[in-house]
């Protein structure tokens, strides 16, 4: 800080440098960030040679090709399995939702005895992996019949889910005024409508990010649907990538193909939804 | 349990609110964990499920055959957990505080973009990496050999001594996102009165970071460790899709999560064994509880929580 000496000019030079600093740090880091999901996509139109010959440049008339995407849109069934992966991920996002808010306004609401306990029963699976208890869910699966169905992954996304969910919502929950929910009562509404049409609406945003948070590990497993759901039928984007990817190993047009095909609806979902996720993380903290 | 009884009548609406999230969590988390945790005092034995008590573990820890992997597995993902706590935490940070700075532009794409990486699954980013590095494509020595460095390229996910720490530093590359955006959001919490105080006070830039910023974001910093600690002793994943089950070369990638895999499931010419891998899943169970434990009583009781 040799900036003292020199007050009239010094503060708006350091500053313009410690902006450049700033600009190429980021930009360093977000070249590091996009690079590898770059290359995939860009080489994933081009034709084998090409793909060899000059991994970075961009396809052009010589060496664009769709070879890749043929095969894997001949070979593996991923229209099955994207619907798979929505239908599981949106039916476990929706429970965790409804259930995990029902939860957080009940514990944010009512003084009843055991608030704190249940409180803390529910919010113990934040710091306890459901992984640890795999073993157990199969037998139980096994036992009800529900192995190779998406029911099973739905339940036990839900059951992973809740907690997180749980936690953030009664902390936004209790920030919503008394005076609101009681001028409700007083109008006669009951509990349910309460709930229903003045506190859900409130808490939208918060809604929001609990839905990215939940969204993003279910959509992304492997675990549970290599160990739960392994059928052809049942599987879901990520395992049935993983396993075509096993088997076309040395086939990289269809490799790149179907990487891209499994980034690129994230991605799409993510950019449009990234304003909504930034301003439900940074309200949370802001309030 | 919770019994929603109040003097005049019972407030069934509480019931109805609790009960579909308890049962479900109960149900499918918290009766299959103390199911596993049960499943591992018993061995099949003739087809028979007979209750052995502790001699799971004793295998686990006393048989050399068991106690090598498991401890192997251990060092690993505590190594794991290390580079994740040196390298991902503080870029996180930085790039946090960078992106905090009121005169910044670009700031939406930048913290777009930086978030891309973990939105992906575990399965893209391990392929997109092996592709990457793999020698035969020649991306990465290319790209060395442009900056001439060509001679610091090695097959880092085929080498013993590398593949671990090139795993985890993928991890990190894809995980970066999330400390990043909790700083971001703990940073953007400061009020400005106190940054206005503390300039009044000449306190700015770096020393402003240090001095005012930083321990007002130490207890984000805290949730961050624990929420890596839980993450990275759970890691399973990132090891698979890249180096599949037997988490190679020669097993020096293997975590708790492949090992307890390649147990319960069973690998080339080994069985698979529910109750071991219970007893390796209960062994975790440990380890996960201490450090929460830890974190819970040892460092988050003595963070100052600042109100504003």
């Amino acid at each position: 800080m040799a900036a003292q000496t020199t007050m009239s000019r010094s503060p708006l030079s350091q500053q313009s440098f410690r902006a450049i600093a700033a600009h190429a740090i980021l930009i360093t880091y977000t070249l590091i960030a996009l690079f590898p999901v770059v290359i995939i996509l860009i080489n994933s139109f081009k034709s084998r040679n090409a793909i060899f010959r000059s991994p970075l440049s961009l396809p052009n008339s010589e060496t664009f090709s769709l070879i890749g995407y043929e095969t894997v849109m001949k070979q593996g069934d991923f229209v099955l399995y994207f619907q798979n992966s929505l239908i599981v991920t949106v039916s476990s996002l929706a429970m965790v939702l409804l259930f995990g808010a029902m939860a957080a306004f009940a514990l944010a609401e009512y003084r009843f005895k055991g608030n704190l306990l249940t409180g803390l029963y529910l919010a113990l699976g934040i710091m306890i992996p459901i992984r640890l208890g795999t073993v157990a869910i199969l037998q139980m699966m096994v036992a009800s019949g529900l192995v190779n169905t998406l029911t099973a992954l739905i339940l036990v996304y839900t059951a992973q889910g809740l907690p997180l969910a749980i936690f953030i919502l009664s902390e936004f929950m209790k920030g919503i005024s008394d005076d609101l929910k009681n001028a409700g009562r007083i109008d006669g509404l009951s509990e349910y409508r309460i709930f229903g049409r003045l506190v859900l609406p409130l808490i939208r945003p918060a809604l929001a990010t609990v839905a990215v948070f939940t969204m993003i590990p279910i959509w992304n497993d492997l675990w549970f649907p290599l160990i739960l759901a392994p059928s052809e039928e049942t599987k879901t984007v990520t395992l049935g990538a993983q396993v075509f990817i096993g088997q076309f190993v040395t086939n990289w047009n269809a490799v790149l193909s179907s990487l891209s095909l499994a980034i690129l609806p994230v991605l799409v979902l993510y950019l449009i939804f990234s304003r909504q996720l930034i301003k439900g993380i940074t309200a949370g903290a802001v309030k | 349990m919770e019994k929603p009884i109040q003097k005049p009548a019972i407030r069934w609406h509480i019931l109805v609110f609790i009960a579909p999230a308890f049962l479900i969590y109960t149900a499918i988390m918290i009766v299959p964990l103390f199911g596993t945790l049960q499943l591992s005092l018993y061995k099949e034995i003739e087809g028979a499920k007979v209750f052995v008590g502790l001699e799971n573990f004793n295998t686990l820890f006393g048989d050399p055959r068991w106690s090598e992997s498991f401890w192997n597995a251990l060092v690993n993902n505590t190594w794991f957990f290390v580079v994740h706590m040196l390298v991902q935490n503080p870029i996180g940070v930085l790039l946090a505080a960078l992106l905090s700075t009121n005169t910044l532009r670009m700031r939406a794409f930048y913290r777009t973009s930086i978030f891309i990486p973990t939105i992906l699954s575990f399965v893209i980013v391990g392929f997109a990496w092996k592709l990457i590095l793999s020698p035969l494509w020649g991306v990465a020595p290319n790209m060395l050999d442009a900056v001439g460095l060509k001679f610091l390229f090695a097959p880092w996910l085929g080498k013993e001594e590398y593949a671990l720490t090139t795993l985890a530093l993928v991890s990190v590359w894809q995980f970066v996102g999330i400390p990043m955006m909790l700083i971001y959001a703990a940073l953007l919490s400061i009020p400005d009165e106190i940054l206005e105080a503390a300039e009044c006070d000449g306190i700015t830039g770096m020393s402003q970071f240090w001095k005012i910023k930083l321990p007002l974001i130490l207890p984000s910093i805290g949730i961050i460790s624990i929420l890596t600690f839980v993450g990275n002793f759970n890691a399973f994943d990132l090891i698979y899709s890249a180096q599949g089950a037997l988490a190679g070369p020669n097993y020096s990638t293997d975590v708790l999560g492949t090992f307890m895999f390649r147990t319960f499931f069973g690998f080339q010419l080994q069985l698979g064994d529910p109750h071991m891998g219970s007893a390796i899943a209960s062994a975790m169970f440990v380890v996960i509880l201490c450090g929460v434990s830890i974190y819970l009583f040892g460092i988050q009781t003595r963070l100052r929580r600042y109100q504003f």
